[in-house]
């Protein structure tokens, strides 16, 4: 398997009429996209707002970022099964990327979970997303759309525009191709027989509503963990659907950039033998735990691993995946590092994860999400701020009359993430 | 710039007034730097003053806690000063205990930084690590000058409001709080080098030791339950509609009382799930899915428990810290004691 | 909460979805649920057996809460899922 990424590097985005890129300008029409989006039933208005990076704007509440990606060539295209999309293999052959752009769904809130992107001030320190150019997608769904369906077709919303703005890319030169291989693993073993075996177990968010993950359009809820290509993660074969408290969430983008499939990838050969990623979920019953890290460790045993690195999507009750996870794939006598992010409360006092097991021994934190900062008013809202003090990491009296917000990083979206893409630590004073 | 003005508060031992046989003397006031004051205020340099000392036996303050703690503050507050030194107490337990005691009460009921300095093994440490900046010390006073050195700094960098740095490099005892900073490496990076080394066998270090939760002895059972009051403690944000309380969705910093008397069943228009962490859906079409009360209903009406209590006890699990948590409970465990609670069924999502 | 509750010296029974986080948080009497969405319920049961399980389930968290234990106990024989 070798999948070719070529990114056109955006260095800005403007609405016109006609969608083009002209020397890193990206030109997209706002009435043409909100058409598409509104040929849904479900959703009652659709707007298209840019965004960004330095600018005074506070986008909220932010459900899913996508990158905008196209499929040039080789099979399937970019999130394949899900939105319509035919479900078909992908992972091969040669992908452009509108490098610096992202799309954003807002709209109100369905759950507590969606969060804020800050533009500038302190707020943007921790969102990755304060520093891309921003396209977002401001719904309103329709009266008496019931919050699963709402949540479908904001999705769906955000999947088929982010399409559509990719497909600008299909025929242009991009400014850098990156390979990335990925061999049978019989092939891979004997390539580097020197170098440790390592895997990595990413975990999958499949709580329940607005808590879900797709798998080529299947709801992760229902997999048994599964071992995959990490170029398919490169070509929007998973997708998120779900909205855990924001700064731990995973959102497409970043399973579509995901940092640990890219520094795997850099130390490959060298250091290092990057042997695949299993996909695994974090259910909401006792069984499907024991079934899954069951699996994991099995899988992780079959691939003749040396070790794994574990990250998590949530907190709560999936710490006890993370750490049945780490049991099981130990008693095999496989080295683990978890990647997780901490909720020691407010003053830091309290323990961190709900659960733990004694060969957690290697642990990487993403820092704590109970942080309180007060993020200063902006000038410019995209979105609503009706429901800030409902929103995890929100709390009575959250928004200031000025306009600013103090409130738990919780409420920022990707600030914690535990797939490791941020400098963002703790560590115990 | 405007010297900061420092009082310092001492053992009698160290004021020189004497050893064991006068630790029962009471709080007393000094002008100006008196003991080890004398290097703390070298230490401190020309950018504070220790404008008065205060001295109190040890003794007296271990059998007058309550009254000796409230004249020192009292002594203390009169000279509004911008920090405050306790001790050091080395390894003297009883020392260390007043020491923290003091600096603890300063920077609650004056809101004035405090800085301490202790031994390891000294108890107070232990007693007031999570509340409070205690310097490392060595078993006795013969460290002294380095440890009003690290006193002085960390001292003038609190009440500057500068920026504390990790235990390590102030020298000050882990108080078990998780902070954040930015590392240099992101986290992705991290862990994969982590595993290289792991895998290796080279030494690594993890950046979040395994908490331990700790244990409690288990309660006898209850022997006859058809005397027993029984009470519903949930922590699956069942509140009622409209969420009175304003319990948080996640991270609940509050919990709540609700009653149910009267009630045979939960009904789903009165009450509500604001529990941030799960889907809610099946909850909500029956909240008796979270808090049992129809079969408990049924349970007293057969007999088979005495009483059901007139009231659910409620917050939210989700990312809800240890301490809170405990804090919920501690608290409302009394009141339950106080109704003649038996037993408690706890149910959470 | 379940281990402040037992220090006040009121026996207490931790009906729970996750045992293992019940273990690790310290619970001695220890009834699995029977998930996170429903802990005392199972839609797909219908109004009466709904119940029944609730029943089962509550009867079990008294009968742990009956029963003399040295250290963590699970009481999970009964109802298998």
């Amino acid at each position: 398997m070798k999948l070719e990424i070529g990114n056109i590097f955006i260095k800005d985005v403007q609405l016109g009429q006609e969608t083009m890129i002209n020397e890193g300008l990206l030109t997209i029409n706002p009435e043409l996209l909100a058409a598409k989006i509104l040929e849904d039933e479900r959703i009652k208005s659709a707007r298209v707002e840019l965004a960004k990076p330095g600018e005074s704007v506070r986008i909220t509440p932010v459900k899913d970022v996508m990158e905008p990606r196209v499929k040039v060539f080789g099979k399937g295209t970019v999130f394949p099964g899900v939105a319509a999309n035919k479900v078909e293999q992908v992972g091969e052959g040669r992908t452009h990327v509108l490098k610096g752009t992202a799309v954003m769904t807002v709209g109100k809130i369905v759950g507590f979970q969606e969060g804020i992107v800050d533009m500038s001030g302190i707020g943007a320190e921790y969102t990755p997303f304060s520093k891309t150019l921003n396209i977002c997608l401001v719904l309103e769904p329709m009266e008496g759309v019931e919050t699963h369906a709402y949540e479908t077709a904001a999705r769906e919303a955000g999947l088929k525009v982010t399409q559509i703005i990719g497909e600008v890319g299909r025929n242009m030169t991009p400014d850098e191709v990156i390979s990335y291989e990925h061999h049978p693993i019989p092939h891979l073993a004997a390539a580097y027989p020197h170098l440790p075996k390592i895997g990595y177990v990413c975990m999958l968010q499949s709580q329940g509503l607005l808590h879900d993950t797709y798998v080529y359009g299947v709801d992760a809820k229902k997999i048994i963990p599964t071992l995959m290509s990490p170029t398919e993660f490169m070509d929007g074969a998973v997708v998120s659907g779900n909205c855990v408290a924001s700064c731990d969430k995973i959102p497409t983008y970043l399973h579509q950039n995901d940092p640990l499939i890219e520094d795997l990838y850099s130390k490959h050969g060298k250091e290092l033998n990057f042997m695949g990623v299993i996909i695994t979920n974090e259910n909401v019953f006792m069984a499907d735990k024991e079934r899954s890290s069951d699996g994991v460790a099995k899988l992780a045993k079959m691939m003749g691993l040396d070790g794994v690195i574990i990250s998590e999507e949530g907190y709560g009750n999936p710490d006890t995946d993370l750490m049945m996870n780490c049991r099981k794939v130990e008693a095999q006598g496989i080295k683990t590092v978890l990647v997780t992010d901490e909720f020691p409360g407010k003053d830091g006092k309290s323990e961190s994860l709900t659960d733990a097991v004694k060969e957690a021994d290697a642990v990487v934190s993403c820092g704590q999400g109970n942080l309180v900062i007060t993020m200063p008013p902006m000038e410019r809202l995209i979105g609503t701020l009706e429901d800030i003090e409902t929103m995890i990491g929100g709390y009575e009296g959250s928004l200031k009359k000025d306009g600013s917000i103090e409130a738990e990083i919780q409420i920022i979206i990707s600030a914690t993430s535990a797939i490791g893409g941020n400098k963002l630590a703790a560590r115990m004073y | 710039m405007k010297k900061l003005k420092v009082v310092h508060y001492i053992n009698n031992f160290f004021a020189g007034i004497g050893g064991e046989e006068k630790a029962g003397i009471s709080p007393e006031e000094r002008d100006g730097a008196v003991g080890p004051g004398m290097a703390l205020a070298q230490a401190l340099g020309e950018e504070a003053e220790i404008i008065a000392t205060v001295v109190c036996g040890d003794s007296y303050f271990g059998e007058n806690l309550a009254s000796a703690e409230k004249d020192i503050v009292a002594i203390i507050r009169k000279h509004q000063p911008d920090l405050v030194f306790t001790g050091p107490a080395f390894n003297a337990g009883r020392y260390g205990v007043a020491c923290g005691a003091v600096a603890k009460a300063v920077e609650e009921q004056l809101g004035i930084p405090a800085v301490t300095g202790m031994h390891e093994e000294n108890p107070g440490v232990d007693m007031y690590r999570k509340d409070l900046y205690i310097i490392k010390t060595g078993h006795s006073a013969a460290g002294m000058k380095k440890t009003v050195t690290s006193m002085a700094s960390l001292g003038l960098k609190r009440a500057q409001n500068q920026l504390v740095g990790p235990p390590e490099e102030e020298g000050y005892h882990v108080r078990g709080m998780r902070i954040n900073y930015w590392a240099e490496k992101r986290a992705s990076l991290r862990a994969v080098e982590m595993i290289l080394k792991k895998v290796k066998g080279e030494a690594y270090q993890t950046e979040y030791p395994m908490p331990d939760f700790g244990r409690v002895e288990p309660m006898p059972p209850v022997l006859d339950f058809s005397k027993a009051k029984v009470a519903i403690v949930t922590s699956g944000g069942i509140v009622p509609t409209g969420n009175p309380d304003r319990i948080e969705s996640s991270s609940a910093t509050k919990y709540g009382i609700y009653d149910i008397s009267g009630l045979d069943s939960m009904p789903a228009d009165d009450y509500t799930s604001i529990h941030g962490g799960y889907d809610r859906t099946y909850a909500l079409e029956d909240i008796n899915r979270v808090v049992p009360l129809d079969v408990m209903r049924d349970l007293e009406r057969e007999g088979i428990i005495g009483k059901l209590a007139d009231y659910f006890i409620s917050t939210t699990g989700t990312g809800t810290s240890v301490g809170s948590a405990r804090a919920f409970a501690v608290d409302f465990s009394n009141k339950l004691l106080e109704d003649g609670v038996n037993a408690v069924i706890l149910t959470s999502t | 909460m379940v281990k402040e509750i037992e220090r006040a010296g009121i026996p207490v029974v931790h009906i729970a979805t996750v045992v293992p986080i019940a273990l690790t948080v310290g619970a001695n009497r220890i009834v699995p649920a029977i998930g996170i969405p429903y802990p005392l319920g199972d839609p797909s049961l219908g109004d009466e057996g709904e119940k029944n399980i609730r029943r089962d389930l509550v009867e079990r968290a008294l009968k742990a809460l009956g029963t003399p234990i040295k250290g963590q106990t699970v009481f999970d024989d009964a109802y298998e899922f």
